[in-house]
């Protein structure tokens, strides 16, 4: 089958006030199949968000494509003209920003904001463009609709901000849902709320889906594959199930280890500490050379302070890049 | 709807305070209407005396005060010396005029500076940004009057636009269109004056104001959804910008309308401007008083416009929330 | 043994007004009461709306309730003036969810831990630094940091500072309102066990308030779920975890995302 989006070899850098560049993400290739959810799990810093944003050449001003593809449905999204990616943004490939208390406009009933979105991609009259908003609130709101459409955001909870967020990322249909931590300021049942729409909407509309999150925890039982991101790297890519039972990155070994479980916190001495990975990864700290975990590593070897481990192919299709396994 | 209430009691109770001030200070002030007569042998003195009476100069203040009050309460505002009339129907018709340049001169600016703004802050930095920054600089630097004197200058060499008045000789006579003509033509050199002074301050703010936003998380979202270029600054950046930008609506009328009565003077436009200085030179005290609260009442009410504007364009003040 | 803070029946109203302008009375708190014993832990956790935040800074005297009890320090601060609140605040420090936006990115990081015994009057410059050092040193902060600025610090960095910066006036309780949630897994866990040792050397006192479960049952002696404005379960974490009663409990007990079991065995190379 014919993937829907493909990333090839992309090279996204920032600059920084002494006009130098920085490498936020340094050669990310993934595909993404039909109606496929992807978990891509980083902690910040490690391009996650700029992933998100490349995609659809969203970047801040500082940001600079260095280079690589973005395939969608054969089209390079990198060498588009400002006219088709605007046709493609939203409609094809829509995108869910963090936070949504600060991607909604804040002066705008939400109905009016989704409204806007189909205005900006079908030539319609404007009754249908009415009844289709309304359409997609019903699918996100059973229970009134109209109460939400007419609200302003600061009138809504958090749960309801974020559906509202996804009835505008999904009125038009898109093929591609790119999800950038959207349960992060949520209460836990809001989360599995909103997991469980998402699981929904690729049911009823088969839409592919990114989810980006630094929470492993959340992909279990959710994502398809799952894309480990460390410092800009691909560093571990393949089947959620294998990748969270036995992660082969010492990064993704260690980041499961480290989070609290509830039913371990019964068997577990509650006051003990958790197993920490030492040090951090922003940008100051990383090395010059070689493997980019190794200074937070538990178990590097001589090779890793001067070379990249090359990604290597376990089995069929779990990918990792470490030194530790050969093909 | 408590919000306006409160804000339109705030409105009448700053009016009857500068009632009440400029009462004060224009009575306080040296000398008084009859002081010129003084000078003059063929008057006696005694005259003098029963003039005093007659217009209550000689009684105390506090009882001038209610029966201008009195008198302004019935719509006539005092008593003017100079013209032998009620302040009122006086002040009514300059008044009229004044309204008519500082309004023109507002909406026009703003149809101006708004569209100039956002282009500016869309481009930020980069060429037409900086040339807006300049030309803004200079209008700013240079003062009302050059501007308005350099305007008359041109007029009067070029003959485009009439120099004076309101009017042209056989005004009345004219088709209702050629009515309007005619006072464009009158208008222009005033207005211009007006909204370049007014102009630059505005672009900036708007620019500034904009600017702001352009980086919102909202505004990155919506250019996500593919949102057209137009509908975003206009539909999604102006009205999150608005907020300042309407406070700073409220203070342009107040600044538009004092800068208006220096530019009526030197474009001779039969408005409060010339009027008033003319009262104030003869110390024609309750004309004065009449000019200086018809100034504030147009001032409260383009706030109290402003307020309206800003209940309707933010929802969250409409909706107030909790407090404790 | 004597508990440190004593909260009894306490009550927060907000009226809130519709168009018309008659008010609309919300409970965000409705006769909340628990006791804190000193040296421990009590996580308070629910869902977001369930009042959590309202009782944080009703403990930390930063609103005031609308009635009920707050017992400090023999005390009642529901009904003390704000003058005498002045002193207690300090006892009782609040840290918040983003530390970004509660530190002034412009100052260093010395000046920020600094700057609350700088309004003591107490000290000397010197005796100032030389506190601040310690502390940034048992927060995990190097004192070669303290020269740089807060916007240069990581999310995790940036906790630690503010945590640091609460610990400069000897805190009697630490509130920690959501302190780990916008934090990446990784650095959660060090901040987690920074809590710890805290605790075990100095005998701190945490509120810890969260919607995380998981955690809370990591950290926590005793566990008090809010919901609507009320505790509906208060026990010891092992029994809220072992036996839920109320349903509102086993909702949020069944909404923690869990991994599959254990994360996988050794290297095999």
């Amino acid at each position: 089958m014919a993937s829907v989006l493909e990333v090839q070899n992309l090279q996204v850098s920032y600059w920084s006030h002494q006009r130098r560049s920085r490498p936020v993400l340094s050669g990310v290739s993934f595909d993404l199949m039909p109606g496929e959810i992807l978990g891509v799990l980083g902690e910040s810093g490690s391009g996650k968000s700029t992933l998100a944003a490349s995609v659809l050449r969203l970047l801040p001003p500082n940001g600079h494509i260095g280079g690589g593809a973005v395939l969608f449905e054969g089209k390079n999204l990198m060498q588009a003209n400002f006219g088709e990616l605007r046709q493609i943004r939203g409609a094809r490939v829509a995108l869910i920003f963090q936070e949504p208390s600060l991607a909604l406009h804040p002066t705008i009933r939400v109905g009016e904001q989704v409204r806007q979105v189909l205005a900006a991609h079908q030539q319609s009259r404007k009754l249908y463009l009415k009844e289709r908003t309304r359409e997609v609130f019903s699918q996100l709101f059973p229970q009134g609709p109209d109460r939400i459409m007419r609200s302003y955001p600061h009138q809504l909870s958090g749960g309801q901000r974020q559906r509202a967020l996804i009835a505008q990322a999904i009125a038009c249909n898109p093929t591609v849902l790119i999800a950038d931590e959207p349960t992060a300021a949520l209460d836990p049942v809001t989360q599995m709320e909103i997991l469980g729409v998402f699981r929904e909407l690729r049911e009823k509309l088969g839409l592919a889906l990114i989810l980006i999150t630094h929470n492993p925890a959340l992909l279990n039982g959710f994502a398809d594959r799952i894309l480990v991101l460390y410092a800009g790297q691909v560093i571990e890519w393949g089947p959620a199930e294998t990748l969270l039972r036995s992660p082969k990155h010492p990064y993704t070994k260690a980041l499961l280890e480290l989070l609290p479980e509830v039913s371990a916190a019964t068997e577990r001495n509650r006051r003990s500490s958790l197993p920490v990975i030492p040090g951090n990864s922003s940008p100051s700290s990383l090395p010059r050379k070689g493997c980019a975990f190794e200074p937070r590593c538990s178990v590097r070897m001589d090779a890793c302070k001067e070379l990249e481990p090359p990604l290597v192919t376990l089995g069929k299709t779990h990918l990792v890049s470490c030194f530790k396994y050969k093909e | 709807m408590r919000y306006l209430l409160r804000r339109l009691g705030h409105a009448l109770f700053l009016v009857f305070g500068v009632s009440i001030l400029a009462f004060l200070f224009t009575t306080l002030a040296p000398g008084n209407y009859f002081d010129e007569m003084r000078l003059n042998p063929q008057i006696a003195p005694e005259t003098l005396v029963a003039l005093r009476a007659q217009y209550q100069l000689d009684r105390p203040l506090p009882l001038r005060y209610a029966s201008w009050l009195n008198s302004a309460m019935h719509g006539q505002m005092g008593f003017s010396f100079a013209y032998n009339a009620p302040v009122a129907p006086l002040l009514l018709v300059r008044a009229r005029n004044t309204l008519l340049l500082t309004i023109t001169a507002t909406l026009l600016a703003w149809a101006i500076a708004l569209p100039l703004g956002i282009w500016s802050a869309e481009r930020l930095g980069r060429l037409p940004d900086r040339l807006i920054g300049w030309s803004t600089a200079i209008l700013l630097v240079l003062p009302d009057l050059a501007l308005a004197l350099g305007l008359l200058v041109l007029a009067v060499r070029t003959h485009w636009f009439p120099t004076g008045g309101m009017a042209s000789v056989g005004f009345e006579s004219l088709s209702s269109f050629n009515k309007f003509r005619d006072l464009a033509r009158h208008m222009t050199l005033s207005v211009a004056a007006l909204v370049l002074s007014a102009l630059p301050l505005l672009v900036r703010h708007v620019r500034a104001a904009v600017a702001e936003v352009l980086d919102a998380p909202f505004l990155l979202a919506a250019e996500g959804h593919g949102i057209p270029r137009f509908t975003l600054l206009y539909r999604y950046a102006l009205p999150a910008a608005a907020n300042p930008l309407v406070s700073l609506f409220g203070f342009s009328i107040g600044a538009l309308l004092s800068g208006s009565l220096l530019i009526e003077v030197v474009m001779s436009w039969p408005g409060l401007g010339p009027f008033l200085l003319e009262a104030i030179l003869a110390r024609d005290i309750y004309v004065v008083i009449g000019g200086v609260l018809f100034s504030t009442i147009f001032l409260v009410v383009g706030n109290f416009l402003a307020d309206i504007l800003l209940y309707w364009i933010d929802p969250r003040i409409r909706t107030e929330t909790p407090s404790a | 043994m004597e508990p440190i803070l004593k909260v009894e029946n306490l009550v927060k109203r907000y009226a809130k007004r519709n168009l018309v302008g008659a008010s609309q009375d919300f409970l965000a708190l409705d006769g909340v009461s628990f006791t804190l014993t000193p040296g421990t832990t009590l996580a308070i956790v629910g869902e977001s709306g369930s009042g959590k935040s309202t009782l944080a800074s009703c403990i930390a005297c930063l609103e005031p309730p609308s009635s009920g009890n707050l017992w400090f320090e023999g005390r009642n601060l529901a009904q003390s003036a704000e003058r005498d609140l002045r002193d207690i605040r300090p006892k009782i420090q609040l840290i918040f969810p983003d530390p970004a936006s509660s530190l002034n990115p412009r100052w260093n990081i010395l000046d920020i831990v600094v700057e609350p015994l700088s309004l003591q009057l107490r000290f000397s410059r010197k005796e100032r630094d030389l506190r601040a050092f310690v502390l940034l040193e048992r927060v995990g902060l190097s004192a070669d940091m303290a020269g740089r600025s807060a916007a240069e610090l990581s999310g995790g960095q940036r906790q630690r500072l503010a945590i640091a910066r609460a610990l400069t006036l000897d805190p009697k309780i630490l509130i920690l309102d959501e302190a780990l949630s916008a934090l990446d897994c990784s650095v959660q866990a060090q901040i987690a066990n920074l809590l710890l040792e805290l605790q075990s050397a100095q005998g701190m006192t945490f509120l810890f308030i969260t919607h995380d479960l998981a955690m809370a049952a990591h950290l926590a002696d005793e566990i008090a779920v809010m919901s609507q404005g009320r505790i509906v379960e208060h026990a010891p974490s092992k029994k809220i975890l072992r036996s839920p009663a109320h349903d509102a409990t086993r909702q949020l007990l069944a909404a923690v995302p869990h991994l599959p079991h254990k994360p996988g065995p050794a290297i095999q190379p």
